[in-house]
């Protein structure tokens, strides 16, 4: 048991290639944070429902609290710490200053991820689709208003 | 009271190796009060925000300030630092006014230096506050400086650069070599006890390189790498095998909130009294029973803590909202001196109250006193913040009214609540540690404390319960409430929400009843002018919204939080659609929080607040059976989303020469109450208990 079910995996993050010897069956969001200590990404539920542990895969996307590691094999992952390589990226961080759009900041990598994907696909979304985007995304503070208005902008921008 | 037990300028700003330093008790919880501390500093002596930071705090380092809590923070340590700062500004003036001429007040201090305009007297402001007098006392009569402008300030949110690039360090972050990662294994319910750990589940822990640490009932798996902790701790739980007992009561709660078994107290001017409680009312107008369930203050991060014993010295890291209280409530569960013990408080996820921060902060100590000289890092899973928190109490509160006219003539209040105060705050009997939940399942048990009534003035359950309309004969009574199925503690707002809610409820439905205009019949009960403008103010906001369509509604509500600090308008827009789901449109505050120091970290509590309301009014709901909590996560307990999220407009009336009052807990009680008249307006029901779900708007359309 134990050690005999580690396996090496090779996974593209933020465009490097990196190894890692892990249980298999390691949801992503484990390795990203204590193997690669990509702290970025946090952990909310563990369940896929909250939005926390959002990255992108190819560009879109993923909750990454579930799935194993191994499904991510060959895939480019984006976490937040890699998200401003993308120009929209930045442009979503920066709005996100601009209108202070967090409060404890828990939520924000989750949804800064997911307001870069959004953007990417629809350069100029309306309230409901920034709605439709981001609804998997919890914030218990109640930044949602300041985040409407983030995405807003740099949609714009 | 923070300047009385820490009078030295020093206490609360240092200069040291170029930086301001700022010291505070208060922890930031993502109200921004770090922010807010740093705008007084900089505004008070013109050092660039770049040149000003926040010293940690530590319970061995900072001043003791207690809990961060009840929107006190910009009252207490907003006004020390301010004091602190007034007075370096006024001494440094004097000092180089009398060495190089000028009078005092021509010294002019901006950009980090001290200047005497016209000459080239200017000297860093920093280099000689590190020179000055070690001991040298605030002047707590110290003046802010005068705005030399229209517009309050708008600082840049402390760590927000941080947070949108993934940098910002909460506890859940810290990685530090050797640390082990541990995980409580957690009974079904809080009356099951251990019978006992497989063989066999042992052994599979072992296989995997994993610790057990048993104290009793209290069980914690804890090694080197997260993911088989999490994983393993999870099917242990499921594994062991638990005396469950009689379970979970199933009785309905709000039957119990009743007087028959209470500590009853009249309290007027929501300052309980030992005194006979007065009769109630006698025929009155109107009378309505308001009730809200248990609910979770649901922090989105579960808690966290960091321990390590070495040395026979037990250091925390916790975002406690109370870190010194803490510290004494472990070192008597422990039994160490309370020097042996020290909590540095770092930042976790947004809190709003008394969440699992103290109980994980306590079980990694018990981890770590069975792993010497290892940094334990010890999270909560989604699933025990869930059940395990500490609950926003079941509260019920009933309104009597007589009226003449348009006119309330006589008013009576009576709430029933469990406590509010479940904090681990030392007392008699060992109440701190009887509040840490593990000490419940340790061999030698400790608690539950029971409640004790709370009588400070606008504290706990009765927290806004006195109406801040111009009443001439009040009634206001509390009622402690025993032996309630639940551990509760204080939750954002504490009592006030319900009190308020159920209070703009009840004027809302007399107004009607009487054939006037809501907004008109408040002011009608009003005589404060700074209350009356908040309320006017709204009134316009209003006059300029659309038409309303079919199934759409309004609604308004105003309180001034503890009848003493920020006071708030808040309108509501909604619509019950056909499936009697409410869908939030449009929303309005205008709020009056005194002088503004960051005005948009009050825009953002405020508009947080309402959100956070929302939340409660349309979905949030503890539910249980014989087996333990059904609310496990975030599908079994639903909150607000980003689909039904209102355009929220914030109106702030900025008094420059006022003082500055707390604004964190001013908006949900009126959210509340606009929500509720809402849905009045638009469906002609009136809800009475929280939260408004589907199927409880159905049940009140059939009855
Ligand atoms: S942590 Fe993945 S969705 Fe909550
Ligand atoms: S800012 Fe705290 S959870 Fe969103």
């Amino acid at each position: 048991m134990g050690a005999r079910h580690l396996v090496t995996l090779t996974l593209n993050v933020n465009g490097e290639m990196r190894r890692v010897t892990s249980d298999p069956d390691t949801p992503l969001v484990y390795v990203l944070r204590d193997e690669f200590k990509l702290k970025g990404t946090k952990l909310g539920c563990g369940l896929e429902q909250c939005g926390a542990c959002a990255v992108l895969v190819e560009g879109a996307p993923v909750l990454s609290c579930v799935s194993p590691v191994s499904a991510f094999e060959g895939k480019s992952i984006t976490t937040i710490e890699g998200i401003d390589a993308n120009d929209t990226g930045s442009r979503v961080q920066a709005a996100f200053v601009t209108y202070s759009a967090a409060q404890c900041g828990y939520c924000t990598a989750g949804l800064v991820v997911a307001a870069t994907a959004l953007l990417d696909d629809n350069p100029s979304p309306n309230r409901v689709d920034i709605a439709q985007a981001l609804t998997p995304h919890l914030c218990r503070c109640g930044s949602h208003p300041r985040v409407f208005r983030a995405v807003k902008a740099a949609a714009k921008s | 009271m923070s300047l009385a037990a820490y009078p030295r300028i020093a206490d609360w700003i240092t200069a040291q190796d170029g930086l301001l330093l700022v010291r505070t008790g208060k922890v930031d919880i993502g109200q921004r009060i770090s922010t807010a501390l740093i705008q007084i500093a900089h505004e008070e002596l013109g050092v660039p925000f770049n040149r000003i930071d926040i010293a940690t705090v530590r319970t061995d380092k900072a001043p003791d300030e207690g809990m961060t809590s009840g929107s006190n923070s910009i009252e207490q340590s907003g006004k020390a630092v301010q004091c602190a700062a007034a007075t370096l500004r006024a001494t440094l003036r004097k000092r180089l006014a009398s060495k190089y001429g000028g009078a005092p007040e021509e010294w002019a201090l901006a950009d980090g230096a001290i200047f005497l305009p016209g000459t080239n007297h200017r000297f860093p402001v920093i280099e000689l506050i590190e020179n000055l007098g070690k001991d040298d006392l605030v002047d707590p009569a110290a003046l802010p400086v005068a705005r030399p402008y229209q517009s309050p300030p708008r600082p840049r949110m402390r760590g927000i650069a941080e947070m949108v690039r993934g940098g910002h360090a909460f506890i859940h972050d810290l990685d530090v070599p050797g640390m082990w990662h541990a995980r409580v294994v957690r009974p079904p319910h809080v009356h099951a006890r251990l019978n006992g750990v497989p063989e066999t589940a042992r052994a599979r822990l072992a296989a995997k390189g994993l610790h057990l640490i048993e104290d009793g009932s209290f069980l914690a798996v804890v090694g080197p790498n997260e993911w088989p902790v999490v994983d393993q701790a999870q099917k242990l739980a499921i594994a062991c095998d638990w005396d469950v007992g009689k379970g979970l009561p199933e009785t309905d709660v709000f039957t119990l909130l009743n007087a028959s078994k209470s500590a009853r107290f009249h309290a007027p001017k929501a300052a309980p009294t030992k005194g006979p409680i007065p009769e109630p009312l006698v025929l009155p107008d109107h009378t309505a029973r308001y009730e809200r369930t248990y609910q979770l203050h649901g922090s989105l991060g579960p808690s966290a803590a960091m321990a390590q014993w070495s040395d026979g010295v037990l250091t925390l890291k916790s975002h406690s909202q109370g870190i010194y209280p803490l510290r004494e409530s472990i070192a008597d569960s422990l039994g160490l001196a309370l020097e042996k013990v020290i909590i540095e408080h770092m930042p976790g996820s947004g809190c709003y109250g008394h969440t699992g921060a103290d109980d994980a902060a306590f079980e990694a100590a018990l981890v770590a006193m069975a792993h010497p000289d290892r940094p334990i890092l010890l999270k909560w899973s989604r699933e025990d913040e869930h059940m395990w928190e500490p609950f926003a109490p079941a509260m019920a509160v009933e309104l009597a009214a007589k009226t003449s006219g348009r006119s309330i003539t006589a008013f009576s209040a009576e709430v029933f609540s469990d406590t509010h105060r479940g904090r681990p705050r030392p007392g008699p009997k060992r109440a701190g540690p009887g509040k840490l939940l593990a000490n419940r399942f340790r061999e030698t048990p400790i608690g539950p404390t029971p409640a004790a009534p709370n009588m400070g003035v606008h504290a706990g359950m009765h927290r806004n319960l006195d109406p801040v309309y111009a009443i001439e004969n009040k009634r206001l009574v509390k009622n402690l409430v025993p032996d309630l199925p639940h551990r509760t503690s204080a939750m954002r707002c504490l009592g006030a929400a319900v009190n308020i809610f159920a209070i703009e409820s009840f004027m809302d439905t007399i107004a009607r009843k009487s054939g006037a205009d809501p907004i008109a019949f408040r002011l009608s009960h009003l005589d404060d002018d700074r209350a009356r403008n908040v309320l006017l103010t709204l009134q316009d906001q209003l006059s300029h919204w659309p038409d309303l369509t079919e199934a759409t509604g309004r609604g308004v509500a105003f309180a001034q939080y503890k009848n003493a600090m920020t006071r708030v308008a808040v309108a509501i827009e909604l619509t019950v659609n056909d499936m009697a789901e409410i869908q939030l449109h449009r929303a309005a505050i205008v709020a009056d929080a005194g002088r503004i120091v960051d005005a948009e970290g009050l825009t953002a509590q405020l508009e947080g607040g309402l959100v956070q309301a929302a939340s409660w009014a349309l979905h949030e709901e503890v539910k249980w059976d014989r087996d333990g909590i059904q609310t496990r996560d975030w599908d079994s307990y639903p909150v607000i989303r980003f689909d039904n999220i209102p355009k929220v407009s914030v109106t702030l009336q900025d008094q420059p020469d006022e003082k500055s009052l707390g604004a964190g807990e001013a908006s949900p009680g009126p959210t509340l109450g606009a929500i509720g008249n809402a849905v009045f307006d638009a469906v002609g029901l009136r809800l009475t208990r929280l939260p408004f779900t589907a199927a409880s708007i159905r049940q009140a359309a059939y009855h």
